[in-house]
């Protein structure tokens, strides 16, 4: 029996055999990039869903070649039924929010440059980290088994409101087998987060080489700590959640399904089951998911932002401290989504409250991003461009959000287009550009070539532009009356807002083409890229200061680095240049420390 | 399963060095020389317990409201077994505290521990097979009675309850042979101990917790 140090304890041989190497790998780095690319195959799965939802909004009657293929029923002759519509809508988001925004900008970053950070060598339980990953793979792969059942995948939207969700194949296609294998997949998606945020944790707490105090952690650490904190208290709530919604599927229980419910004129044979108890139980995950897909974002925007900029932000200190507010604020404020549910009056207003006060911390977030930038010389990069596209979405979605936070104003918009427009611009095309931003600024170390900026560049502008494009509409359709969730348009009103769903429709086909541009680059400088310099773009934390790049097994070969100044020390007089590397002992003579 | 007795090795304690969030103060020196940090376990075990707590919460807020909004709940009396496993349960917490103990001391080098150091590690790990084994036996006792799974909401939070806590149980009993196994090749950690005993506490007290609530609201 011996005792050992800390960084002892997490240290393990680096593999030699190829699936030890690159399958079942224990290394961090390695897991992250399994993560990264898991996300980038769900992310292009997710965007041809919504192509097609798209492509039928806009012109229902057309049929699309060859997706009779995927579903005979769903889309006979290549025409997509209403069901198989909201189908294809339950399967888009259940794919982005869980397997895009959860898993590229917290798993993968966080994971393979979090222990690098904190100046680790690795995560302090590997085996539970290559777990993570491997659960979260199966999770992946049951939800998609769902396309391949009988009825096709559930159309039950990804709130899965009950008690559609919990009476089986009478609620229609995919809400038998379609349903369970959905919440199967969530649950067991949620073991693999609570596994990485136990991981991220640890990490965080006790990893942290000499020297390296909390307040001296990069943001994009922050972000994940704050993200993993989130995780673990709401994943631990939806998997219960979701293992009750299955017992009342294959079991017969009716926690779910109240008394006397006849659907198709069929009684079902459940009782007393209180519908509201799921909406409660999942938005108090839900709302905090909101966050988990958007504060590694932060982290990692304003982490390149600060390098780009040459300079600190404001002030580190509150803008951590707004990150973390978020993360408490996240929790009380979920009943916003369930202001139509029949909830009192006073409850109603009781949720209004903080979902307002959570606009604080936001706005400060903000703010400090925006003072930070004024004036500064930034550096333009495709990393740069899209942190700064971050911000600009998270403002204009965010804004929306004002609306929506009282409850006078969102009866009248919920399950609007108004509510799309905002979810997808503050959560999904910000949490994107922050997942674009952070593989711009990365990949160099995650690879050892440097992508091309050029066309990371033109990749930025046709997405930010096109983005605007599709989104911004959302919010007219929604004050419109364009109800989300219908696949058709039946009543005069909605007749004449066609045309703004071609123009969305076309947006969307020529923004996700934008994106094979990124894939293009990302794929060709992996293997033909310019070969990357150990630190290119002069930045200061340790991740930039391996020995190799990439980073060897261990992180820092024989010797880890001690940290001596705080994250980022720019714009100072030293002799490299207008900055000094955590890591450097050097001592410079306009160090920013915060008090 | 013989265990195999080794010579207590001598344990340095150095000052908190490298990592942990008790070290704030940058110093100089290679970080390799520093031959003590707080192990990650001991973090993350409350952490595990965190998490543990919040989806027992979640349990309980679906039951509260669950019985809250109907008109179908029937009540019924607990399997009297579960008092004798509550009981079993309490007492294989302090047979591990005594276990932690003795190995504490076996693995600080006191010489007079050397011969015992596992005995009453395995006392624990049967009586928290037997509890297992009395909680089967009282879904056998309601079953009897005619309340399943479905039967009623009351039933139906009962084996959810006692199902999820006793596969939790499992999964410390797994905790509690690996325990062994380390002990029994020289590899165990004092934290690796501590943060199984002070789970396997915490599932005694999460019990009683959950026996309380069923008490009441069944």
């Amino acid at each position: 029996m011996h005792d050992m140090s800390a960084h002892a304890a997490q240290h393990h041989a680096p593999p030699t055999s190829f699936i030890r190497k690159h399958v079942f790998s224990l290394d961090h780095k390695v897991i992250g990039k399994q993560y990264y690319g898991l996300a980038l195959i769900a992310v292009f799965a997710g965007m041809v869903l919504s192509w097609l939802m798209r492509i039928h909004l806009a012109w229902g009657a057309a049929p699309i070649p060859g997706l009779e293929l995927l579903s005979k029923n769903g889309a006979p002759a290549g025409v997509i039924t209403p069901e198989y519509y909201l189908q294809l809508m339950t399967m888009h988001a259940t794919i982005m929010v869980f397997f895009v925004l959860t898993t590229a900008p917290f798993a993968a970053f966080g994971n393979f440059f979090l222990p690098i950070q904190v100046g680790a060598e690795d995560m302090p339980f590997p085996h539970f980290n290559m777990m993570s990953f491997w659960v979260t793979f199966t999770a992946f792969l049951v939800l998609m088994a769902s396309f391949f059942v009988p009825d096709g995948p559930t159309l039950g939207g990804w709130t899965q409101y009950a008690p559609l969700s919990a009476v089986g194949k009478v609620a229609g296609p995919g809400q038998g087998t379609g349903v369970i294998l959905w919440a199967a997949s969530i649950a067991i998606f949620c073991v693999g987060q609570l596994l990485g945020s136990l991981n991220f944790i640890t990490t965080t707490l006790d990893l942290r080489v000499k020297g390296m105090s909390l307040m001296r952690l990069p943001l994009s650490a922050w972000g994940w700590f704050i993200t993993s904190c989130m995780g673990l208290t709401a994943f631990a709530v939806l998997m219960p959640a979701c293992i009750l919604l299955i017992l009342d599927h294959v079991a017969g229980t009716s926690f779910f399904v109240p008394s006397n419910l006849v659907l198709n004129d069929q009684l079902q044979p459940h009782s007393g089951g209180s519908t509201l108890l799921w909406q409660h139980l999942f938005w108090f995950f839900g709302h905090p998911e909101v966050y988990i897909a958007i504060v590694p974002g932060m982290g990692i925007v304003s982490h390149v932002l600060i390098t780009s900029m040459r300079r600190p932000m404001l002030s580190h200190r509150v803008l951590i401290y707004s990150m973390g507010a978020l993360a408490v604020l996240s929790y009380m404020v979920y009943g916003h989504h369930m202001f139509v549910s029949g909830m009192n009056p006073v409850s109603s207003l009781a949720f209004s409250f903080p979902t307002l006060m959570i606009t604080i911390p936001s706005t400060i977030i903000v703010l400090i991003w925006i003072g930070s930038l004024y004036g500064s010389k930034l550096r333009i990069t495709a990393a740069s461009l899209f942190a700064l596209g971050f911000v600009s979405m998270f403002v204009s979605g965010g804004v929306s959000g004002f609306f929506l936070a009282q409850p006078s104003i969102d009866i009248m918009l919920h399950a609007t287009y108004f509510v799309v427009g905002h979810f997808h611009m503050v959560m999904g095309v910000a949490a994107m550009f922050g997942i674009f931003s952070g593989t711009y600024f990365w990949f160099p170390k995650m690879t050892g070539r440097m992508m091309n900026e050029t066309l990371g560049k033109i990749h930025f502008w046709l997405s930010f532009v096109g983005t605007y494009c599709i989104f911004m509409p959302f919010h007219y359709l929604g004050m419109a009356g364009n109800v989300r969730r219908y696949s058709a348009f039946v009543d005069d009103y909605t007749m004449r807002l066609i045309p703004v769903h071609k123009f969305i429709t076309v947006a969307a086909i020529a923004t996700g083409c934008a994106q094979f541009i990124f894939l293009y680059n990302l794929i060709h400088s992996r293997f033909k890229g310019k070969p990357a310099p150990d630190n290119p773009w002069e930045a200061t934390s340790l991740e930039w200061s391996t020995p190799t790049t990439p980073p060897p097994h261990n992180n820092f070969g024989d010797k880890l680095p001690v940290v001596y100044h705080d994250p980022y020390q720019y714009g100072v007089k030293s002799s490299t240049g207008d900055y000094v590397m955590q890591a450097s002992p050097e001592q410079v003579a306009t160090p920013h420390e915060e008090k | 399963m013989a265990t195999t007795i080794h010579e207590p090795p001598q344990i340095v304690k150095a000052p908190p060095g490298n990592g942990g969030w008790r070290n704030l103060v940058p110093s100089e020196g290679s970080p390799r020389a520093v031959q003590y940090a707080p192990p990650p376990s001991s973090t993350a075990i409350w952490v595990v317990l965190f998490s543990i707590t919040m989806t027992f919460a979640a349990f309980t807020s679906a039951l509260i409201v669950r019985q809250g909004s109907s008109l179908d709940w029937r009540h019924f009396t607990l399997p009297s077994i579960l008092y004798g496993n509550t009981a079993v349960l309490l007492a294989s917490s302090a047979t591990l505290e005594m276990a932690r103990r003795r190995v504490a001391s076996f693995m600080g080098g006191a010489r007079s521990q050397v011969g015992s150091p596992a005995r009453w590690l395995y006392v624990t790990l049967g009586l928290g097979l037997l509890f297992v084994a009395g909680q089967y036996a009282a879904w056998l006792q309601l079953k009897g009675e005619g309340f399943y799974l479905a039967t009623n909401p009351s039933s139906s939070f009962f084996y959810v309850l006692t199902a999820a806590h006793a596969l939790h149980v499992m999964g410390g009993l797994g905790g509690m042979v690996n325990v062994l196994r380390k002990l029994g090749q020289s590899r165990l950690r004092r934290s690796t101990l501590d943060a199984t005993s002070h789970y396997w506490h915490f599932m005694g007290g999460l019990w009683v917790y959950l026996l309380l609530l069923l008490w009441m609201k069944l």
